[in-house]
């Protein structure tokens, strides 16, 4: 009975009721459901598109001042020589002046790199979206659970918190909170201020969202026998919680979250964009369009280049999403 | 451990209920679950109640096997789960071993969760799916903090092994396993504290016919080994008559019937048993004649019920099964029927019980 589980090249010899034992060596070994996900997952070509571009993103994103050093680019480096007075400020040459030097060329009157830029901004706008995604699905998720497992008053009051919140004038509330912490609070100044409000208005606003879709599978999961078993094993209610229910949300909060991302990055976008956000001359992706908009009727590439990149982020987490969801889910094959 | 436990059936008194020198393990006196419906609107008031289990009575004694019979929705898991205590009751009481359970809190509950184990009845929802073998066999020595002798492991591999699984299979998860297997980890994981009492709540009626008799069969000889007492919920008679020492047959969340084995199947008094009787199918040949001899129904035929079941939210007044029952008389409709002792080992709710010896009980049908 006690066979060492040592990983020999021989079949188990006449294994009764092992299914896999010719296959399998002597280690018998479950497959775990991540590893099936894993295996459906790979053949998905659109959502394993999507990860790989993910992950190039999430790498520029986090090697983004190194990149910039070793390249030798700086977004807010003006290059004035570049720039055509007499056309108000508009990079000299064709194609927003495009060049070896400047690839994607330059933005008007202050004549910053443009790829520099997009670089800069990709840490800023994935950084509030993941931070702003983690708070929203850290909040959504354990007021969810608590809401649908418990149920009763504990699920009317979180409920109607969550509807309260869904009501609630969010852009109002961002600009306001962003004009009274001007100066400054906790400690924080400048950008780690302006990010840090992002990431809370952000994520405290739409964790009713989460906290929806936990509540639904919570309540459908709670009802499930093996939730009995445990109680009828004497389980406490915290440990049912988080050994019994949260591996079975692991799936759909997963999933939701790359769903979630895209749309952060847009309302990142959407709030530098109308100035209560990430604030010049940091470069955001969102600040780019803002600063795009102006010129958008003499030449469309400062609006593509930001919006480009953020469609390209958006499809590939929802490409990623939509895979996994996919993967994740038991009845399919 | 066998032999200090008495004997499952003790031939000379035929019915263990009124044995004095027993005293029941699980006693249950007018056991009540409504289930509130809510309407709608902001207040959600109280509109009205599903009866699932309206006021019901019975006792299971050290060593018995006590089946519980009835259609989709009498109300039999909603019992399983009020003995078990994984649901409140509404009004009644419940007692193991003397005592009052009826409303323990959950921590006063918990040492007694060691006793008195349930089996589920879905293989496929009983298993969470997150887990391996190992973690949800081993779960009850972990919660209970039980001390094991050579490791928790070890433990579960002995209790897979007990209940014909492969040992090896510790890492496994739950969707490796068919569905007879995974009724057995199910089993397992009620046997891992040597409990004293299991309510399996229909065991087998998820699994294949051919698999079944498998399942009943381990439920029996585990029975026979650890000395274990069942209380064994199923939706038709013919799946415990081979473990039950006794029967009760409920109806929309009455007991209508509950007697010794032998009696019921030959004698059924309630027509709801005689109507179960006459749809169970005859797996053994061996049995056949017993059967015909049994004749369910007047004319030995097959009765068919017709009708759907009423709604356990406004049932019938009077006895429950009169809207379906072929006997029905007036007082059926007007007074309730209530559980009564018929002959020794026998009780039944009926106005009219079915194969009665004495002709002036015997009610002839319009
Ligand atoms: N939590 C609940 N809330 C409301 N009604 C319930 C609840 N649980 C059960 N019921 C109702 O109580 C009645 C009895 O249900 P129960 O599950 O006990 O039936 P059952 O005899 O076990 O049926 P089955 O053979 O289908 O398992 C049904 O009408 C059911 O709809
Ligand atoms: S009491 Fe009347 S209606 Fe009910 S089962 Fe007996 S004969 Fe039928
Ligand atoms: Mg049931």
């Amino acid at each position: 009975m006690t066979t060492p589980p040592i990983a020999t090249t021989a079949p188990a010899p006449g294994e009764p009721g092992t299914t896999g034992a010719a296959s399998a060596p002597g280690r018998i070994e479950g497959r775990s459901l991540g590893r099936i996900a894993w295996t459906r997952f790979k053949r998905d070509k659109a959502a394993m598109t999507g990860g790989v571009v993910v992950i190039l993103l999430v790498l520029l994103a986090v090697l983004a001042k190194p990149i910039e050093a070793v390249f030798g680019l700086d977004p807010n480096v003006p290059h004035s020589d570049l720039l055509d007075p007499n056309l108000g400020g508009l990079p000299l040459g064709s194609f927003g002046g495009m060049s070896l030097d400047h690839p994607l060329g330059i933005d008007p009157l202050q004549g910053r790199d443009l790829l520099a830029r997009l670089i800069e901004g990709s840490w800023v706008s994935l950084l509030v979206a993941f931070g702003a995604t983690v708070l929203s699905n850290t909040l959504g998720t354990v007021l969810g659970v608590v809401a649908g497992y418990y149920g009763g008053w504990v699920d009317t009051v979180i409920s109607r918190v969550m509807d309260t919140f869904l009501a609630f004038p969010l852009l109002l509330f961002a600009i306001s909170i962003s004009a009274t912490l001007q100066g400054g609070a906790f400690g924080l100044h400048g950008l780690p201020l302006h990010i840090a409000v992002l990431i809370f208005v952000i994520g405290f606003f739409n964790w009713p969202y989460m906290g929806r879709i936990v509540r639904g599978q919570t309540l459908s999961l709670r009802e499930r026998e093996f939730v009995f078993a445990a109680r009828s094993l004497g389980a406490r209610g915290p440990l049912i919680l988080f050994k019994e229910l949260l591996p079975n949300l692991v799936g759909p909060i997963l999933v939701y979250s790359t769903l979630l991302i895209p749309t952060n990055i847009l309302f990142e976008a959407a709030l530098s964009f109308l100035g209560v956000g990430i604030q010049a001359p940091q470069a955001s992706w969102g600040g780019m369009m803002n600063d795009a908009i102006t010129y958008y009727q003499v030449d469309t590439s400062y609006l593509v280049i930001p919006g480009l990149a953020i469609f390209l982020t958006v499809l590939a987490f929802n490409l990623l999403g939509d895979g996994l969801r996919d993967a994740l889910d038991p009845r399919s094959n | 451990m066998t032999d200090t436990q008495p004997a499952a059936v003790p031939s000379p008194t035929p019915s263990p209920e009124r044995d004095p020198q027993r005293a029941p393990l699980l006693k249950v006196t007018d056991l009540v679950r409504h289930f509130p419906i809510k309407g709608g609107g902001v207040l959600r008031r109280k509109v009205g109640a599903v009866r699932a289990v309206d006021g019901i009575s019975f006792a299971v004694h050290p060593g018995e096997t006590l089946g519980v019979v009835g259609e989709s929705g009498c109300g039999k898991s909603t019992m399983g789960r009020l003995v078990t205590r994984l649901d409140e009751p509404t009004g009644g009481t419940v007692e193991f071993e003397g005592r009052d359970i009826t409303h323990l809190g959950a921590a006063a509950m918990r040492p007694l969760r060691r006793d008195i184990q349930i089996v589920f009845q879905d293989p496929y929802s009983s298993l969470n799916p997150r887990h391996t073998v190992g973690t949800i066999v081993g779960a009850p020595f972990k919660l209970q903090k039980v001390a094991t002798e050579h490791g928790v492991k070890r433990a579960v591999q002995d209790l897979l092994e007990l209940c014909g699984l492969n040992p090896e299979h510790y890492n496994r998860y739950p969707h490796e396993f068919s569905g007879g297997q995974r009724q057995r980890i199910g089993i397992a994981r009620a046997l891992a504290l040597k409990p004293k009492m299991i309510v399996a709540d229909e065991p087998v009626s998820a699994l294949d016919v051919s698999i079944q008799a498998q399942v009943v069969n381990l439920l029996d000889d585990l029975q026979r080994e650890l000395g274990l007492t069942y209380l064994i919920i199923a939706h038709d008679l013919s799946v415990v008559r081979h473990v039950s020492d006794r029967v009760a047959v409920m109806y929309l969340g009455k007991i209508v019937e509950v007697a010794d084995r032998d009696t019921l199947y030959s004698r059924p008094a309630h027509p709801y048993t005689t109507a179960l009787l006459s749809a169970v199918p005859v797996p053994d040949p061996r049995r056949k004649e017993r059967r015909v001899g049994a004749a369910p129904g007047e004319g030995g035929g097959r009765i068919l019920l017709t009708g759907d079941v009423p709604s356990p939210i406004n049932p019938p007044s009077g006895c429950r099964f009169r809207t379906r029952c072929w006997k029905a008389q007036e007082i059926c409709a007007e007074q309730e029927p209530l559980l009564e002792l018929l002959s020794p080992g026998q009780q039944v709710a009926c106005h009219f019980p079915e194969n009665q010896q004495s002709p002036e009980n015997q009610v002839t049908t319009p």
